[in-house]
């Protein structure tokens, strides 16, 4: 496959995106039907006769879904729609019951909204076209052939427990203007809006488990022009690297064509994560005729406005106000800021600050020491099994002088193995230093005793071999001793 | 081949009331009941084909229950231990729901439907299924894969559709109750062929959950029986509120027992609705539908003339509507869960597999609708069809409302011929479709309505039916009406119509 390298694309051509993101309710049963919404039971446990659509049974709606769905939609500043129904989209798919889904087509739930991005410290405004209702398919499992698609496969596996689960689609409305910036505003676009559904409660909005997922649509048109280039629509994007990788290629991949004199071809195409690029998959021009018309099954929903206006309520502060907020309260250079947005980790600090810390030591301790270790695990921060709270006990250790940064780290261990708190950690491993001055003027004495060629350069006012002697006290204190009183100590004795 | 016709006091003659009544003073045992019907079972339903699936062993099993529950002075309900025909497309956990069709042979639902379930918390005692036009598609049901059941009147005639066998049944005397769905007419067209009563109720007065779904907006289960007080008893048990139907009325159901108790339409205004009669409509018909209203007349209702404009389209809007929501609803149906699988070679793809089952499990009228509905939906068509038959809808409801407040209820007559052969109109699917004319708007608009026996056509000694329409959760207002009909016409026949059956003979 040709493409462009990405600054030439740039310099001859104008990306405009448009985002569809499906998230996955996190309520306790599904979208129709009272089961189970739990991932990962075993395959085919979690159904009934509704979910299975077996001939006769009918849905009824969950109207914690339609709470959330309002939720989602308020905070992405849309109208609330006061009468909707939802529609029937019919097609033949094996692990579609019913061979139709029930979602929603010209009757949102929630349409016309906005939402703002910040960008190294530039703010991107992304229009809301709609958010809609609707229910999961099961999943297939496609055994034999070489593609792990359907077409070439010995036989095919189905399992219906993700069927009926509840999905919320938001679309966005064509993104203009971002330019070279386009793949990381797309980027930044899904992180504010997995935190901003991890903040509502609505959503575990864990892309490795699909229960958020993006289709990233792109065209081109040469820069300076208005009207539209032909899309592409890209899906299997299953991380949020993926979603400014799988842009990246498709922009350059795009451009090669055009430049070449060719005509994208407006098609659905799959991110392949490991080899880096796209391929075609169905082709959108000979598209299939959903037949949408409404589910005659339901009853429309139709909100009222006080429900609505309490639902507001709960709404959660909106992540770009919230980040402008506390920019200003923590008092972090733009360049931290800057590294802070980009490592997902404000609301992790927001907490840990919540429970005591100061915004520095936070900052810190995130980025540096449980960032390494969710890089390792490729987790996020959040999971990497340390609380904000526990962090925040960590440095109130470490303030009082229990534990220095270096045995902090063994705490981190401990606690993320599952040993308990922070302070029950330092009690059990018996990390806490020696405020003992007897034990550790003793310790000093030694070091002085068994070193006179230092301790006579240190006299001569090499004050830089005192880190030998340091060392060597630490040592005997295995670690357990606060480096800068030791330091005091020894400049005492020896001056 | 004549009917042997029952007698005198003989069980399977007895009203689902009378029985109900013995079987709780001990004057009868459930077990008797349900034996000497599934007796009549045995010796008639070779000729008439009402039933697909009789369980003998389960409906005794029931029966001994009853009696149980009366020997333990337990707390029974209305209808306990009175036999039922249940049609064949509602769920009944451990019996086969074919809904006439191949590719639902041998498929055991499990679950029961909401119906079905009521019908057993009720103590009823359920003798088997019966059989329809596929899916219940159909006016005669001649559609059903299974065969076409025939009428008691004569067996060479069609017994309505799609819910002939609960009519036929019923007119048989093989269950004195069964039950019944109405999307355009399958309860009250039967009804009015067979000489007995069927009722549709308000859309959403009964649970539609476990009826296998034809058209979703329009479905609609109700009782078949005898008399007007049997189908109220029966009314009673199966309607109300369903949590699992979002379709279904959250009200409480209207008091049809006591109205049909009560018989009384002294200052009852009677709309007849002009547009549905004249050409088309048999002169036996129109005969007996005229002295109908007449007698309504003389037991002090006030009758009066009320057009309807809008009905003339019903029947095209309602095959669009119709197709459009089965072409969808019976997507389902593709081999991959349950149900007939054909071409399943290894080789074969999953499409490959749906669509060879689709080509030999359907038959011809559930293809040519689902093809017509497909269309319909189909973008670029979708305003033309399915859009504008919304429009015809809502106008056919207007026409109620205004006529609604004018008049109590409207009248017409509930088909404009009485049964035809067997085979006569296979061919020519618009002429079955005439049909259902009459019954068709209140499926569009979902207002209560029913159809009550009101004699016999001179020119060939089959039923007329007469349609009562009420305005939605008036249900009650039907069982007036139809029992003040059937004490005027029993009075002056000496009798039950049904007991003519014996005078006939079938077969003619």
């Amino acid at each position: 496959m040709t493409v462009l390298p990405y600054e030439e694309a740039l310099a001859a051509y104008d990306p405009v995106l448009g985002l569809e993101v499906h998230v996955e309710l996190n309520t306790t049963s599904k979208m129709f039907c009272g089961c189970s919404t739990v991932f990962g039971a075993e395959p085919n446990t979690q159904v009934c006769a509704v979910c299975l659509g077996l001939p006769g049974s009918l849905p009824v709606v969950n109207a914690k879904a339609v709470e959330s769905a309002i939720r989602i939609g308020l905070a992405l500043n849309c109208t609330i729609a006061e009468w909707c129904r939802f529609a029937r989209k019919n097609y033949f798919y094996p692990d579609m019951p019913k061979n139709y889904q029930i979602s929603q087509y010209d009757e949102p739930i929630a349409y016309d909204g906005w939402t703002e991005v910040v960008l190294d410290g530039e703010s991107y405004r992304i229009d809301i076209e709609r958010a809609h209702m609707e229910e999961d398919t099961g999943k297939s499992l496609h055994v034999g052939g070489v593609t792990g698609r359907i077409h070439g496969a010995d036989y095919s596996l189905l399992d219906y427990n993700r069927s009926g689960v509840p999905l919320i689609e938001i679309v966005t409305k064509p993104i203009e203007g971002t330019a070279a910036k386009a793949p990381q505003v797309a980027r930044a676009y899904v992180t504010m809006l997995r935190d901003l559904l991890r903040a509502l409660g609505v959503s575990d909005v864990r892309m490795e488990q699909g229960s958020l997922r993006c289709d990233a649509n792109v065209s081109l048109r040469p820069v300076g022009t208005t009207t539209f280039g032909t899309r592409t629509e890209t899906k299997n994007v299953n991380s949020l690297r993926s979603v400014e990788r799988a842009l990246r290629y498709e922009i350059t991949r795009q451009a090669a064509v055009l430049t070449g004199g060719g005509r994208v071809v407006q098609e659905t195409r799959h991110w392949h994560e490991d080899s880096g690029i796209t391929t075609a998959g169905r082709n959108k021009e000979t598209a299939e005729d959903y037949r949408y018309f409404p589910e005659p099954d339901l009853v429309p929903i139709a909100p009222s406005r006080e429900w609505v206006e309490e639902l507001r309520a709960t709404l959660p502060e909106p992540p770009a106000a919230k980040l402008k907020r506390v920019s200003t309260e923590w008092g972090f250079t733009d360049l931290e800021m800057r590294d802070v947005i980009s490592a997902g980790a404000v609301n992790v600090i927001e907490a840990t600050v919540d429970a005591g810390a100061s915004p520095q030591a936070a900052r810190k301790w995130w980025l540096t020491e449980i960032a390494r270790r969710a890089n390792e695990a490729g987790v996020d921060l959040s999971d990497v099994g340390v609380s904000p709270q526990q962090v925040a006990e960590i440095q109130t250790l470490v303030e009082s002088g229990t534990i220095n940064d270096k045995l902090a780290r063994q705490v981190f261990e401990g606690v993320i193995a599952g040993e308990g708190s922070p302070t029950e950690v330092v009690t059990a491993r018996k990390l806490a230093m020696v405020s003992d001055e007897n034990a550790l003027a003793a310790a000093v004495d030694e070091a002085i005793n068994a070193n006179p060629d230092i301790v006579n350069k240190i006299k001569s006012g090499k004050l830089q071999a005192t880190g030998a002697l340091i060392g060597s006290v630490m040592k005997q204190m295995r670690g357990q001793a606060d480096a800068a009183r030791v330091r005091e100590l020894i400049l005492e004795k020896i001056g | 081949m004549t009917l042997r016709q029952p007698v005198g006091s003989e069980i399977i003659r007895q009203t689902a009331c009378d029985l109900a009544t013995k079987i709780k003073s001990r004057e009868l045992s459930a077990v008797e009941v349900a034996r000497a019907h599934l007796d009549r079972i045995a010796e008639i339903d070779g000729e008439i084909h009402a039933f697909l699936y009789v369980d003998g062993e389960r409906a005794i099993a029931s029966a001994t229950r009853v009696d149980a529950k009366i020997a333990a002075g337990e707390e029974i309900g209305p209808l306990a231990g009175v036999p039922l025909a249940l049609k064949d497309i509602l769920t009944y956990t451990g019996a086969p729901t074919t809904c006439g069709s191949k590719i639902l042979e041998g498929w055991l639902p499990p679950y029961d439907a909401t119906v079905t379930r009521r019908l057993l918390d009720h103590d009823l005692v359920i003798l088997g299924k019966t059989n329809l036009d596929e899916f219940a598609m159909g006016s005669s049901t001649e559609n059903s894969a299974y065969g076409p059941t025939r009428n008691p009147w004569d067996t060479d005639r069609i017994p309505g559709g799609s819910g002939g066998g609960s009519a036929a049944a019923v007119a048989a005397y093989e269950a004195p109750l069964a039950i019944g769905t109405d999307t355009g007419g399958s309860i009250r067209q039967p009804a009015a062929v067979t000489g007995t009563v069927g009722v549709k109720p308000t859309y959403g007065g009964s649970s539609r959950y476990g009826l296998v779904a034809l058209a979703s907006s329009l479905d609609q289960p109700g009782p078949c029986a005898r008399t007007v007080l049997d189908a109220a008893l029966l009314h009673q048990v199966i309607a109300g509120h369903d949590p699992c139907d979002s379709t279904s009325i959250d009200q409480p159901v209207p008091d049809v027992v006591g109205a049909a108790r009560s018989a009384d339409i002294s200052g009852m205004k009677i709309g007849v609705v002009s547009e549905l009669g004249g050409e088309g409509y048999a002169p036996g018909v129109e005969q007996r539908f005229s002295e109908a209203a007449e007698l309504l007349a003389s037991l002090g209702a006030e009758i009066i003339e009320v057009s309807c404009p809008h009905f003339v389209y019903a029947l095209p809007a309602y095959y669009l509507i119709l197709p459009a929501e089965c072409s969808s609803n019976l997507a389902k149906f593709d081999a991959m869960r349950y149900g007939l699988r054909v071409g399943d070679d290894g080789v074969a793809s999953a499409e490959q597999v749906m669509a060879m089952t689709r080509e030999a499990g359907f038959g011809a009228e559930v293809k040519r609708r689902i093809i017509i509905g497909t269309y319909a939906l189909s973008s670029g068509y979708y305003e033309a069809y399915y859009g504008q038959a919304q429009k015809v809808r809502t106008l056919i409801s207007r026409d109620f409302d205004k006529a609604f407040s004018q008049v109590d209820v409207l009248v017409s007559p509930s088909t404009p011929i009485t049964a035809f052969k067997i085979g006569e109109k296979v061919d020519d699917p618009l002429a079955m479709y005439m049909n259902d004319l009459c019954t068709i708007p209140s499926n569009l608009a979902g207002n209560a309505s029913a159809s009550f026996p009101v004699g016999l056509a001179p020119e060939d000694g089959l039923p007329v039916g007469l349609q009562v329409m009420a305005p939605p959760l008036a249900d009650d207002r039907l069982y007036r009406v139809g029992a003040a009909l059937e004490a005027a016409l029993q009075s002056s026949w000496g009798g039950p119509l049904l007991d003519r059956l014996s005078e006939l003979g079938a077969g003619q």
